[in-house]
Order: structure tokens, then C-alpha cells, then sequence
């Protein structure tokens, strides 16, 4: 059955963009080539950037390198799409995450710069932070947000720490961000990109302090058009769209063929593919063929014709129903969050009044955040919200600051 | 912490070798000018020949063997599968079985799993935690179905070197066939076919100072192997396929200064490689030597340094101006921990701390020295920065 889902987006934001052959060299690079032996530049690596291989992390890569910095490129290896081969498309995929093509990419850039540069293996880190909480989620009725977890659990933590251990003392991404000291509380503060149509701060919540000290967003003052246009002025070799709206691991889109061949790789079974389809009523309407293929909000591909538009208002796990309703039902005025990360302070006392976005491209609403005991929070919105989906994030802004998030219960 | 790195260190033979200037000289004509078809009837093709047949003459000298006993193939990869293959094909018994240890080069141990696919029987036999196997161990695992014994002369991670002729003895008694993968022992320890008692060995010119892309299986006289690709007569009917003839030629002169070069390569490198072992060993707590106490080749030493990971330590030298490498550099990249180390006891987190340092013949003293002096600061740094590290270290 084919899925239809809202406008969920989950894509991180290293997925950018693939060379064609044809690199676009619009004029002379007003910056000097950078000189010399590529082993020149070895040694004194103050600045580890994260490379995907597509164009905003290659531009970062080489605005570093032509501004003199010392850098060394790390690409992460982080799934060996050979696993699932039944997963592989006939048709040339326009991203892969992990593909041999993105590595190549990466290192193509990072010859062209003369750069050091890596990949690091984290296929395990990957598996276990990424793709298990993913595929289990789905199996527990959430919508998860797979680019989260590898910012928060891979990409800020493991490679942060490799960036380290190498001798780079900061982590830099093409990431549509910033980070700002406030010399005030001390603390530093995560904030919206220039340009909102590219920001990718709410796959970025979870950073902590001590990775928000050690990372630098390059990108997040400038557009699209002018990364591209600096990319064009330094010769990047990744050049011309398009972007990936997909998951990494899934280049397909088709995330329920994953998650079905990938517990069929694990031994695992589906636990009960078909169930009832009722209303919020009870009524039975028809039958679903496994949870883990629907989402909160979805409206096509529900089998069932009532006349009037039904929704998925909600996943009953416990009896393996899924709950549909009308619009209306699909809204609601408060949602509790787990797993809250306060960036410009610690744990708030009282009420916070912020603006919350619940799911990536989501226009931000008015709400009261309730911090209950450390970890978790309440939110209560001004007017009701059109498909709270659990799994995903409900990340606090005030003005261009974000002040945490959380997941969605 | 880091520093521009005045020169290169490279400290990975084991990986591959520079070709040596004479050896490129030799190569060089063999491009543009003597270009010739080795199997060609006419004056252009005979250069080709001879030329091929002095290179011949050259390897088989390097293992005491006689010049038609060489097979020349596209290197160490192609050799072992072609005697292990070969072998098999070769034999018409309705079940068969082969031995071979645990911790084989990848050519023969996917070689040997490929086989099993086909249904043929394999043992594959475990090593001590010395990194050597006992050869009463192979002769327990002998059937009366055994037609193929596969054994490593000297470990590519480890430096190791295997009872070869101890386990040829065992072999001749029970008429199995022997072969022998010794891309890692040519040029760093007397090889002589007669000797170790082999039907079949395996050598590679890129790890004595030759190219890339050339190697030989000898096949003794009377050991019947299956070509495995079909094609012309080349090669005495066993390696189909125009002779690679600036390879073998190049192969040929390494081959040559193997022999020439070896005790005055061996000794030298001998004395650096325990300077490098007995310094990293006496600066840095909770570091082993793995293989240590068995007879290795002279240029090799894994180490493992506890808490410290091994990719990360591999890039972080690597930015200093040293070449290493956390194992076999065909598992770079891999997930799986090197399967020789675990083989010898290691656990996941250890073998994934080791670090294999080869050297060679352009390995001087000040390199060693740089090198000891780098290694310590980086893994302190790595262990300091390393969240299992204090454990590691304090539980040895």
C-alpha cells in the first residue's frame, strides 16, 4: 500500500546536493587556489569538517580552506546499503546517504582543496543510535525522526569525538544554523538560520552545551543562493541540485520496505500485521495491514470511503487499531514531551512562553511549556494543532533563539 | 597537540612497497619499446619471451624452484585463488575436504568459504594466542576425504611465521596436497619450496618492492590444479591471458634484489623494529605486543594500545607525518574487528586498539625516533578523550 504522509520531512540537512559531471565554473575564484603539496597543509588541523560529499558541506570545506584555516575532512561511513539489497532501486537514486558515490564526492572535493581527509566507520554507532530506534518506533505506533538521532548521538557525539582525538579541537557542518555565546549566562545558544527557508535548527535541539561550544555552523548567515554562488566562486566540484527530501538510509522513500526487510535481516517479525481501521468512536471501519505503515495525519492510502475526509488521528499500538477521524480530531491543544534539552538555561521554573514547532516545516505556534521534573515538559498551545504526531519533535523558540525541545509523547 | 610534519613516515610494507628505482628501470622499456605480445611468432614477440622467461628464471631462483613451476598471475589475491580453486577442481574425489587456520589473508579465507558454498568440507583451525598454529593441530584435523592443506607462511598482521615445514611433513605423509601463502615472508625470510614441503605457494612482487598488479603461484610438477579462467595457452595452460610483461619483468628484478638485499634488509630493521617495541612498550602503560615471543619476520609489530581506537589513532598519525595501519589494508574501513586478533584472544574493544606497524627497506633511525616520540602524546591524547579508556588501562 502506498503511503501518504504528511508534510514530515524528516531529512537532515547533511543530504544536500549531487555533483553532476559537469561542475559549473561561472568565473576565476577571487580567493587564491590554496598552495602547494596536498601534505603541505597536513599538520595543524584546528577545524574537523563534516563532508556528506554534497554542496553546502563542501562549500563549508572550502570557505575554511580558502580563509587559510587549517581543516581535515571526515566523511562518516554509515550504512552499507549491501545489506538490503532488495532495498536497491533499479532507477539512479539522487542521494545516498553512505553510497560509495557520496564518499567519492567528499574525497573529490577534499583533493580539489588538497585538504586531509577521512571516512571514519560508524556503521555500528549508526546502527544501534539510528536505524534500531528508528524501525522500533515505527513498531510502537511513533513517526521518528532518524536525522536527530544521528545529530545527537553520531554526527555531535562520536564524530565530534573523533575530530578530537585527531587533534581538530572543533567540529564544523553544513548545517543552516548558529551558534552564539551569550556572555551573560555563560551559555551558548542555538539559533534559527538567516535564511528560514533553509533553517535546520529543529534537527539540531538536541545539542548540549559542550557540543554547541566546539561546533561552527559557516552557513547559517548566509542563503541557498549564496552558498551556491560561493561554491561557484571556489570551484567546489559538487555542483547543480538536486536535494534530497529523503531519509539517508532510505533513498528510495519507501521506509516500509525497510523496515520490513530489515527486521526480515534481523530474524525479527512483524509483530500482528492486520488490525481494525475504527473511528474515535469505535466504529469499525475496516482493516489495516500493519501499523508501522501509517502516520499521524495521513489522510490517502486508508482503504475506506466514508463519504467525508478521515484522517489518522491516532496509533493503538496496545490493541493494534488504528483510530481515524475528521479533521477536528486530527487537532489538539496540549501534547506532553520526553527527553527535554534546555539550551539557553538550565531546566526553567514557572511558565515559558515560547513558539513551537512540531514538526520540521511546521510554522511555529504560540504555546505555554510547562518543565515537568528534569526530563520532561507539558505544552499547551493557544489554539489547537493539526496532527500532533509522536515520534517527532516539539522544538521551543523565542524570536531566532531556540530554547530546547523535546520528543512527542 | 599537532604538528606540521616535516617528512613522511611510512611504516606500512606490509601494505605495499615502493617500487625500487632498478626495478622501474628494468619496467620501463617494456611499455613503449619491447612492447611486444610474449606470445607472438615474430622478432618483437620473442623479446617479449625472453624477457618473461628471465624474469621466470629470477622467481622461481628467489624460492628454489624450477622456472616452469612458476605461474605468473595478476597478484597474491589470484594466486591463492587459484590454488585453492584449482586444487579442488582439480581433484575427482566425490567428497572433499580442506584444512586451512583462522587467520589467513582474506584471498584465501573467502576463498575457502566460496568453497564451502559449493559443498566442499572446510576446517578451518584455530591458533594460540602466540599467533602460530600447532601443527598436530592440522594433523588432527586430517580426513580421509582431505585433499588440500592452505597455511600462511608469515602473518600479515602479526609477522608470525607458521611451521611450514613441519606441517609439509605432515602433509606428504597423509599425500595431501600443501599450498602455502607467502606473500608475506618473500624477500624477509629464506624461501625454498624443497624445504617447507609445499605443492603450491603463493608470492606478490608489490610486497618486495615490485608493481602492483603482478604475482605467481608455484605449482610443483606433478600437482595438478584447473586453470580458472578459460582463454589461450599461456602459462603452460594454467593462467590464461596475454603475459603482463612489464609487470613480470619488474617482478623478476625484485625478485632478484629480494635475494640480493634480504640479510642486509633484515637485520637492520630487526634492531629498529625492537627499538620501536621496547620503547612504546616502556613509555606507555597498557600496551601489548601481540605475536611477541614467536618467531616474525623482522619487520613487523602489532600493538595494541589499550583505550585508544585504532581508526582514530591511524588519522591522527597519519596527520603527524606517520603511515600505519590498524590492520590488513584490505579491511580498512570495515566494520568488523581484524579476525586475526581476535583469532589470538584479543577481545572486540582490544583488537579494534591495535595498530600494525611494517617496516622496510627505506626505514631509517630518525624515523623510528620521530615515531617514538609522536606515538605516546597521541595516544594519551586519545585515552584521555576516550570514555572506556581508564578502565582499559586500569584493568590490565
Amino acid at each position: 500500500m502506498p503511503n501518504q504522509r504528511v508534510q514530515l520531512e524528516p531529512f537532515c540537512g547533511s543530504a544536500d546536493t549531487r555533483h553532476s559531471t559537469q561542475a559549473t565554473v561561472a568565473e576565476a575564484p577571487a580567493i587564491a587556489e590554496p598552495s602547494g603539496h596536498r601534505g603541505d597543509t597536513r599538520g595543524v588541523a584546528h577545524v574537523a569538517v563534516a563532508m556528506s560529499g554534497g554542496v553546502d558541506s563542501s562549500t563549508v570545506a572550502a570557505m575554511m580552506s580558502a580563509s587559510g584555516r587549517q581543516i581535515v575532512g571526515l566523511t562518516m561511513q554509515l550504512w552499507n546499503q549491501r545489506r538490503l539489497p532488495q532495498l536497491q532501486s533499479a532507477e539512479p537514486v539522487q542521494h545516498r546517504c553512505c553510497s560509495m558515490d557520496d564518499v567519492y564526492d567528499a574525497r573529490r572535493v577534499a583533493e580539489h582543496l588538497r585538504i586531509p581527509f577521512y571516512v571514519v566507520n560508524f556503521e555500528r554507532e549508526f546502527e544501534k543510535n539510528v536505524i534500531r530506534p528508528f524501525v522500533d518506533e515505527y513498531l510502537e505506533g511513533r513517526t521518528p525522526i532518524p536525522c536527530t538521532l544521528c545529530n545527537n548521538h553520531v554526527k555531535f557525539d562520536q564524530l565530534l569525538l573523533t575530530a578530537r582525538q585527531i587533534g581538530a579541537e572543533r567540529m564544523a557542518t553544513g548545517h543552516y544554523a548558529r551558534v552564539r555565546h551569550n556572555p551573560e549566562s555563560g551559555r551558548y545558544e542555538l539559533l534559527r538560520a538567516v535564511d528560514e527557508s533553509k533553517d535546520q535548527s529543529y534537527f539540531l535541539f538536541g545539542l548540549t552545551q559542550e557540543q554547541l561550544a566546539r561546533t561552527d555552523f559557516p552557513l547559517g548567515e548566509l542563503s541557498k543562493g549564496e552558498v551556491r554562488e560561493i561554491a561557484r566562486r571556489l570551484q567546489v566540484p559538487v555542483a547543480e541540485k538536486p536535494e534530497s527530501q529523503e531519509i539517508c538510509f532510505v533513498p528510495t522513500g519507501n521506509y516500509v520496505r525497510f523496515i520490513e526487510s530489515y527486521l526480515h535481516e534481523q530474524g525479527r517479525r512483524l509483530p500482528e500485521e492486520a488490525g481494525d481501521i475504527v473511528t474515535t468512536a469505535g466504529e469499525m471501519l475496516g482493516q489495516h495491514n500493519g501499523l508501522h505503515r501509517y502516520t499521524v495525519g495521513q489522510r490517502k492510502g486508508l482503504g475506506i470511503s466514508e463519504g467525508r475526509p478521515m484522517y489518522v488521528v491516532a496509533l493503538d499500538r496496545a490493541k493494534n487499531r488504528l483510530v481515524v477521524g475528521e479533521d477536528r480530531e486530527l487537532r489538539s491543544t496540549t501534547c506532553g514531551v520526553r527527553d527535554v534539552n534546555w539550551i539557553p538555561y538550565a531546566v526553567p521554573e514557572g511558565l515559558v512562553r515560547a513558539k513551537v514547532r512540531i514538526r520540521n516545516r511546521h510554522e511555529p505556534a504560540d504555546a505555554e511549556i510547562t518543565a515537568v521534573g528534569f526530563t520532561d515538559a507539558r505544552i499547551v498551545f493557544d489554539e489547537p494543532q493539526r496532527a500532533v504526531t509522536p515520534g517527532q519533535a516539539a522544538v521551543f523558540y523565542s524570536g531566532e533563539r531556540v530554547l530546547g525541545g523535546g520528543w512527542i509523547r | 597537540m599537532l604538528h606540521a610534519a616535516a617528512m613522511h613516515i611510512y611504516l606500512d610494507y606490509n601494505a605495499t612497497t615502493p617500487v625500487d628505482r632498478e626495478v622501474l628501470e628494468a619496467m620501463l622499456p617494456c611499455f613503449a619499446e619491447n612492447f611486444g605480445n610474449a606470445s607472438s611468432i615474430h622478432s618483437c614477440g620473442q623479446r617479449g619471451r625472453s624477457a618473461v622467461d628471465a624474469a621466470r628464471d629470477s622467481v622461481a631462483a628467489l624460492i628454489g624452484a624450477k622456472p616452469a613451476e612458476i605461474v605468473f598471475t595478476s597478484g597474491g589475491t589470484e594466486a591463492d585463488n587459484l590454488a585453492l580453486f584449482g586444487a579442488v577442481a582439480a581433484s575427482h574425489r566425490s567428497r572433499k575436504h580442506m584444512i586451512t587456520t583462522a587467520i589467513e589473508h582474506h584471498a584465501v579465507l573467502n576463498a575457502a568459504q566460496a568453497l564451502e558454498k559449493q559443498g566442499i568440507a572446510v576446517t578451518y583451525v584455530a591458533v594460540g594466542s602466540d599467533g602460530v598454529v600447532d601443527p598436530q593441530d592440522i594433523r588432527r584435523a586430517l580426513k580421509p576425504e582431505t585433499i588440500l592443506i592452505s597455511v600462511m607462511h608469515a602473518n600479515n598482521e602479526l609477522g608470525t611465521i607458521q611451521p611450514i615445514e613441519k606441517i609439509g611433513r605432515i602433509a606428504a605423509e597423509a599425500d595431501v596436497y600443501f599450498h602455502c601463502d607467502a606473500v608475506q615472508s618473500a624477500g624477509k625470510v629464506p624461501l625454498q619450496v624443497e624445504g617447507l614441503g609445499v605443492n603450491l605457494l603463493s608470492i606478490s612482487a608489490h610486497k618486495i618492492y615490485g608493481p602492483k598488479g603482478v604475482g605467481a603461484l608455484y605449482v610443483r610438477a606433478g600437482t595438478s590444479i584447473e586453470p580458472q579462467f578459460q582463454g589461450g595457452h599461456h602459462e603452460r595452460d594454467r593462467r590464461p591471458g596475454t603475459e603482463n610483461v612489464p609487470g613480470i619483468v619488474g617482478f623478476g628484478k625484485a625478485a632478484e634484489l629480494a635475494e640480493i638485499n634480504r640479510e642486509a634488509d633484515t637485520a637492520g630493521i630487526e634492531i629498529l623494529r625492537d627499538r620501536l617495541e621496547e620503547a612504546l612498550t616502556r613509555v606507555l602503560p597498557a600496551v601489548r605486543v601481540n605475536g611477541n615471543g614467536s618467531r616474525r619476520v623482522a619487520n613487523t609489530t602489532n600493538l595494541t594500545f589499550a583505550g585508544a581506537g585504532g581508526e582514530a589513532l591511524v588519522i591522527a598519525l597519519d596527520l603527524q607525518g606517520i603511515s600505519c595501519s590498524t590492520g590488513a589494508a584490505c579491511s580498512s574501513g570495515a566494520v568488523e574487528p581484524s579476525h586475526v586478533l581476535l583469532a589470538i584472544g584479543l577481545s572486540p574493544d582490544e583488537a579494534r586498539s591495535s595498530l600494525r606497524f611494517s617496516l622496510g627497506r627505506g626505514t631509517t633511525s630518525e624515523e623510528i625516533d620521530r615515531t617514538i616520540a609522536i606515538i605516546p602524546r597521541t595516544v594519551e591524547r586519545l585515552r584521555a578523550l576516550s570514555p572506556r579508556a581508564l578502565n582499559a588501562v586500569h584493568a590490565r
